[in-house]
């Protein structure tokens, strides 16, 4: 964990699009059978940027995560991770190499506790083997007890300390929410997909949820990708923003930009003035 | 309320003094003679499915597979430690390298057959498990040389005492509870919760699919070996596909994931038939039936098993004991790993 971010500099000073990369992708697209679901997607991330990606409901927002995390294999183009090409991954390898993720439909381990679940997130941070753990070596109660203290530092964020040993399906959907946020960042990320962290949230939640995603680049200086429907969220948090719309991007740029693109509007924004 | 929590070395002494007590107490009350030679053999057989039962909830329970061929480990496990024992010398020495011997075998299968079944997403499993139950049975009938065929294996030495079944049981419950509660099985339980999750977390879910199936292989052998050193001869019949529906109703009635709802749930599964077969005529014909009824009537009032996937340790009582005393003092938090 690196030192925390000087609450009295601007948010933008954190940028450093001079380095190469987080995340590049050329071309990206994705079949499903007959149905193009993404197509000659290109975006690059910039290290400790936070992007926003949004986009109407089907418009392949959740699939072009997939494909950054190898659920799904692209069917064109490519993907760059901090520069090295991602093709041989798997899901496991992605993350390995720096990619951590949320899930728009909630995935817990909900029968494990807040606690055990950032532990599994910590998993490949801890090196005993399967002996050592069974006959309780002393490698085993050090890393067991250094580990846990992080993941107690890490509920920390979200002030979800003192929940470490309620089962994390008997959270309610907010603070669900934000465990899988824990969990992800628990990996060591270099980069956070966040699906939709803001749904279901109400406006102080997501008011919190807002300077959180700001602390957490901040604090770990990774990058932050991020879905979301609510606009207030994007226009404030993200520094560039892409837009979707049936799986092709028809905007990219600052906020501010976005908010003034007539394609936009006319595919997102008009149509929910509309409704 | 917190509850008192002991520290984890304080744990552990209490639980080996409580087993080594137990142990003691069983030996002193078989040596007087309490029990007949009929129930020393129930006592014998209530260790083995309690270790099947135990090692099979590992797959289903722990890692959410359904394994339907753990008869099929039992038997790898029997004839392999049984055909070792007969090969070697009388003696202590061999009696335990007969039944590592077994366990290695099965455990050497269920790599064999977890490794391109658990590659796969999917139920793959339970349908390899279950041709793999059948084949093996036909093996050791065609194998006649080795296996003594379908008439069975005989003259096995016996060496299932209660010291070494009971010692077999504590083992395998105790290096379970120790694997599980490490990162390995927090990985385990995490590829049961959500697939997806734990490949995104980095957990190499194939890797801790096999680790999981292999061990719950491995302890069905150990506990196949010592089913034939209790029964002196065993035959292919005695490993079908019933047997491991037996020991996976065992397991579901405990409730998944609950070590100690298996080892219930195996006890009374296994004494209950035996007891009964003597007093009521005929019970093992209906017996199927009883296990059918008794599943539906688990899954309509509780889905989860008798036990859900509650754990429990013998410093736990104490445990629940010192609430009552502590329940101002201040607890003391040990390192709950
Ligand atoms: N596994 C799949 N198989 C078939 N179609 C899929 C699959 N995943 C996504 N799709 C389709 O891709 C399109 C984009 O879906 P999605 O990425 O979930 O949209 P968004 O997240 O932007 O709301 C939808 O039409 C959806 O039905
Ligand atoms: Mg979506």
């Amino acid at each position: 964990m690196a030192q925390r971010h000087d609450p009295r500099l601007p948010i933008l000073a954190e940028r450093d699009l001079g380095k190469t990369p987080v995340i590049e992708c050329k071309k990206l697209g994705i079949d499903f059978g007959g149905l193009t679901a993404v197509d000659d997607f290109n975006i690059t991330v910039g290290q400790t940027e936070i992007a926003g990606l949004i986009g109407p409901n089907g418009a392949g927002k959740t699939t072009i995560f997939n494909l950054l995390t190898k659920v799904y294999l692209p069917t064109r183009g490519s993907m760059y991770l901090n520069g090295s090409d991602t093709r041989d991954m798997n899901t496991i390898a992605a993350n390995r190499a720096g990619i951590a993720r949320t899930f728009q439909n909630i995935r817990l381990f909900k029968e494990l506790t807040v606690l055990e679940n950032v532990l599994v997130g910590l998993h490949n941070k801890m090196s005993y083997k399967l002996p050592e753990a069974v006959l309780r070596l002393p490698s085993y109660w050090r890393e067991e007890r250094k580990t846990r203290e992080k993941a107690l530092d890490l509920l920390s964020i979200f002030d979800m300390q003192d929940l470490h040993g309620a089962k994390a399906g008997s959270l309610p959907y907010g603070s669900q929410r934000r465990l899988e946020i824990v969990r992800a960042l628990a990996t060591d990320p270099i980069i956070l997909l966040l699906d939709e962290p803001a749904a279901g949230m109400n406006p102080s939640e997501t008011g919190e949820l807002m300077k959180n995603i700001i602390k957490i680049r901040d604090t770990f200086h990774i990058a932050v990708l991020l879905i979301e429907h609510d606009m207030h969220l994007v226009m404030n948090v993200c520094e560039v923003v892409g837009v979707l719309n049936y799986g092709r991007l028809i905007a990219k740029g600052s906020p501010k930009e976005i908010q003034d693109d007539p394609l936009v509007i006319e595919a997102y924004l008009g149509k929910k003035g509309e409704t | 309320m917190k509850a008192l929590t002991l520290k984890m070395p304080v744990r552990y002494a209490i639980n080996t003094v409580l087993l080594a007590l137990l142990l003691l107490a069983g030996s002193a009350l078989l040596s007087a003679g309490v029990f007949g030679r009929a129930q020393t053999s129930v006592i014998m057989q209530i260790g083995v499915y309690i270790i099947l039962a135990v090692s099979l909830n590992v797959a289903t329970g722990y890692l959410g597979q359904l394994p339907l061929g753990h008869a099929g480990f039992m038997a790898v496990g029997a004839y392999a430690g049984a055909i070792l024992w007969k090969a070697l010398p009388e003696g202590s020495l061999s009696a335990v390298a007969g039944i590592i011997f077994g366990g290695i075998t099965a455990a050497v299968f269920g790599l064999i057959i977890g490794i391109p079944a658990l590659r796969l997403k999917g139920d793959y499993l339970a349908i390899i498990t279950l041709g793999f139950g059948e084949i093996i049975r036909i093996a050791i009938v065609n194998l006649s040389g080795i296996t003594g065929g379908a008439p069975g294996l005989k003259k096995i030495p016996k060496y299932s005492n209660f010291t070494l079944v009971y010692i077999c049981v504590i083992l395998t419950c105790v290096i379970i509870h120790m694997f599980m509660k490490s990162r390995h099985g927090r990985a385990i339980l995490s590829i049961r919760e959500n697939e997806i999750a734990a490949e995104s977390c980095g957990v190499n879910t194939t890797y801790y699919k096999v680790m999981a199936f292999t061990a719950s292989a491995f302890f069905a052998g150990i506990a196949g070996t010592l089913y034939a050193g209790n029964q002196g001869i065993i035959a292919p019949s005695e490993f079908g596909f019933l047997k491991s529906i037996d020991i996976l109703v065992m397991v579901v009635l405990g409730g998944m994931g609950s070590m100690i709802g298996s080892i219930v749930s195996a006890a009374v599964l296994t004494a209950l038939p035996l007891f009964l077969q003597s007093s009521l005529k005929g019970f093992n014909d209906y017996r199927m039936i009883i296990y059918s009824l008794l599943l539906i009537l688990v899954m309509i009032f509780k889905p989860s098993g008798l036990f859900g996937t509650y754990d429990f340790s013998l410093s736990f009582l104490i445990e629940k004991l010192g609430v009552k005393k502590s329940a101002k003092g201040e607890k003391q938090d040990g390192a709950k790993a």
